[in-house]
């Protein structure tokens, strides 16, 4: 049952076929028969969850129709759902019950979302390979050696093994869109500015966006649609008119123009990660596109800019944890000493690593060299990607350089950075991108394949048209559902 | 630029390190300079600082009363409390 769309739970609920309180029983079957090998969840939120799929049985009994009626959902655990635990994947918060529901999660369960639980991550989002949670091991379901990506590793992890049907990710500099690639899943980012922020705890404002994470493009879609828009509860939403993506989903690309980045040849890849690449570029010219070659000639300065505007903007939103109002509080000699010794101990090394570089970016002496020299580039890498609009529709690029990585093959920070590579530029441009399953490769001495992301994005607030696109490409593919994960019989009997 | 003094930002950062975080930062924050000194490369000078992309300015909404979150939950939260205040640690000196 969990194996179904969204778009399709929906309509066996709305259609009585099912209940939502079935789904609901049949989702966290899955869970406990899995989670145990995958880890995707930190916390269930069971009575919250059988009691909205109580209401939305009932809704549908005096014949409403709701978008998502019953549709099992996760929840980053970065995001606010009243009273249940939000931690951040940190000890800073461990332990904390959000007191308020964020919009971008009200609004799903408005349209009749069930709230499973909320799933791990990289801690306060940041990292690539979820390995920097303070709570918990998410492993990928094709491969549990290997990483799931991050920092939306649960959220991934859980549309991937059947976990849930739909999750709401957030991502800053790839945190949807590489976990998305890694697990096979559709992982969907849209225009900065786009969905309300309200109730997800800030990592770079000027960058940070909740998108959402599906098993197929039409579920983004449908997500999408009901997230977007202002909210007055956070002030950075665009007071702009929501094109519905939904109604937008075509089957072809004739009259699409694809750029190819010039400076993203396929030819820095690994053989068989190429091979898989260049037979993605085939299919969406098979579908009637056309293919134009476009430069982003600053596009290889997109991490070094990402390092020092993330991390300061993330040095002055953590500044907010120090032990008084929520939280872990470390007591010492006076207050200074409860702050260091808090902060000390609630956050774990990455954490602090961005808060260091962030701090240091904005201290006095460093600030025009560091953070304002970074800010002007990122106009420069905006203006590249303006200008090669003027030339296509929509960017394809791998979603990342590799498919999913062992445990522990990142130890140092700066290669781990590296591997946002293709999804920073597009996060510095504010500009709608998804990553969607282009196909496998089978690693030497593995019998396991790992599944490969498509990145598309698109002019800022082309959603409806980089999602009609995406879905073409699926719909011409068919990767996205074509193989089973063939670790989970195992994952079930290993637990 | 490994002439990152670690402990002073540490103390701006308000973060407690111990001196062999302090050296293990400091070589990370070292690679992590050498690689965005790359950016010195771009002809920034005549450029202007984009903060973010949507340029959106002096957003207002009208001034609604509305309930704010309820006082104990808020409280309930709290790492220490005393009656219907935070409890935080001594700010303000004995001597002062």
């Amino acid at each position: 049952m969990a194996d179904r769309s969204a778009a399709e739970v929906a309509r066996a609920v709305n259609a009585r076929e099912t209940s939502a309180v079935e789904t609901l029983e049949a989702a966290y079957a899955r869970i406990a028969e899995r989670d145990g090998a995958i880890g995707a969840y930190l916390a269930l939120t069971q009575d919250l969850a059988r009691a909205r799929a109580e209401r939305v049985d009932a809704a549908v009994r005096e014949g409403k129709r709701l978008p998502l009626a019953g549709v099992p959902l996760a929840v980053k655990d970065n995001m606010c759902l009243e009273g249940t635990p939000t931690t951040c994947a940190s000890k800073i918060l461990d332990g904390w019950i959000a007191p308020y529901t964020a919009t971008a999660v009200q609004r799903l369960i408005d349209a009749g979302a069930v709230p499973l639980g909320k799933t791990n991550l990289d801690e306060f989002a940041m990292g690539s390979s979820c390995e920097n949670s303070a709570l918990g091991k998410t492993a990928n379901p094709w491969d549990r050696s290997r990483v799931p990506g991050g920092s939306s590793g649960g959220s991934v992890a859980a549309v991937a093994a059947g976990e849930a049907t739909l999750a709401l990710g957030s991502d800053t500099g790839g945190s949807i869109r590489e976990p998305a690639a890694f697990c096979g899943v559709v992982g969907f980012k849209p225009t900065y500015g786009r969905v309300s922020r309200y109730g997800l705890i800030a990592f770079a404002s000027s960058l940070d966006q909740i998108g959402p994470i599906a098993q197929t493009v039409e579920d983004a879609a449908l997500a999408y649609d009901l997230m977007a828009g202002k909210d007055p509860l956070d002030a950075t939403t665009v007071d702009r008119e929501v094109e519905p993506a939904a109604a937008g989903l075509r089957d072809d690309l004739r009259g699409v123009r694809v750029g190819i980045v010039k400076e993203f040849g396929l030819d820095k890849l690994e053989p068989d990660v190429r091979a898989c690449y260049e037979q993605a570029y085939d299919d969406l010219r098979k579908l009637g596109a056309e293919f134009v070659e476009v430069g982003l000639p600053t596009a290889d300065y997109g991490v070094a800019t990402y390092y020092l505007i993330a991390p300061a903007e993330c040095s002055s939103n953590l500044a907010r944890f120090d032990g008084m109002r929520y939280g872990l509080r470390v007591e010492g000699p006076d207050v200074g000493a409860t702050y260091e010794a808090t902060r000390a101990a609630g956050f774990g090394d990455e954490v602090k690593r961005r808060i260091l570089i962030g701090t240091y970016a904005l201290s006095s002496g460093y600030y025009d060299a560091y953070y304002v020299r970074a800010q002007k580039a990122r106009t420069l890498i905006a203006a590249d990607f303006a200008k090669a609009f003027e030339a296509c529709d929509v960017i394809a690029c791998p979603a990342a350089a590799s498919p999913a990585f062992a445990f522990n093959a990142k130890a140092d920070p700066v290669s781990m950075y590296l591997m946002d590579y293709y999804t920073i530029p597009m996060s510095l441009a504010g500009l709608p991108s998804l990553s969607v399953p282009c196909g496998y490769v089978t690693p030497a001495g593995s019998d396991k394949p790992l599944p490969l992301g498509l990145e598309l994005s698109a002019p800022l607030f082309a959603e409806r048209a980089l999602l009609g696109i995406a879905h073409a490409y699926e719909r011409g593919t068919g990767h996205a559902r074509a193989k089973q994960i063939p670790t989970l019989a195992d994952a079930v009997s290993a637990r | 630029m490994s002439d990152i003094d670690v402990a002073y930002v540490a103390k701006l950062a308000r973060l407690a390190l111990t001196p062999a975080e302090i050296e293990r930062f400091g070589a990370q924050l070292g690679a992590l300079l050498e690689h965005v000194g790359a950016l010195a490369e771009l002809p920034t000078a005549d450029v202007a600082a984009t903060a973010q992309v949507i340029a959106q300015s002096n957003v207002t909404r009208e001034d609604l009363a509305v309930p704010s979150l309820d006082r104990e939950t808020v409280l309930a939260q709290a790492p220490s409390r005393e009656g219907p205040y935070f409890r935080v640690p001594r700010i303000i000196g004995e001597e002062a």
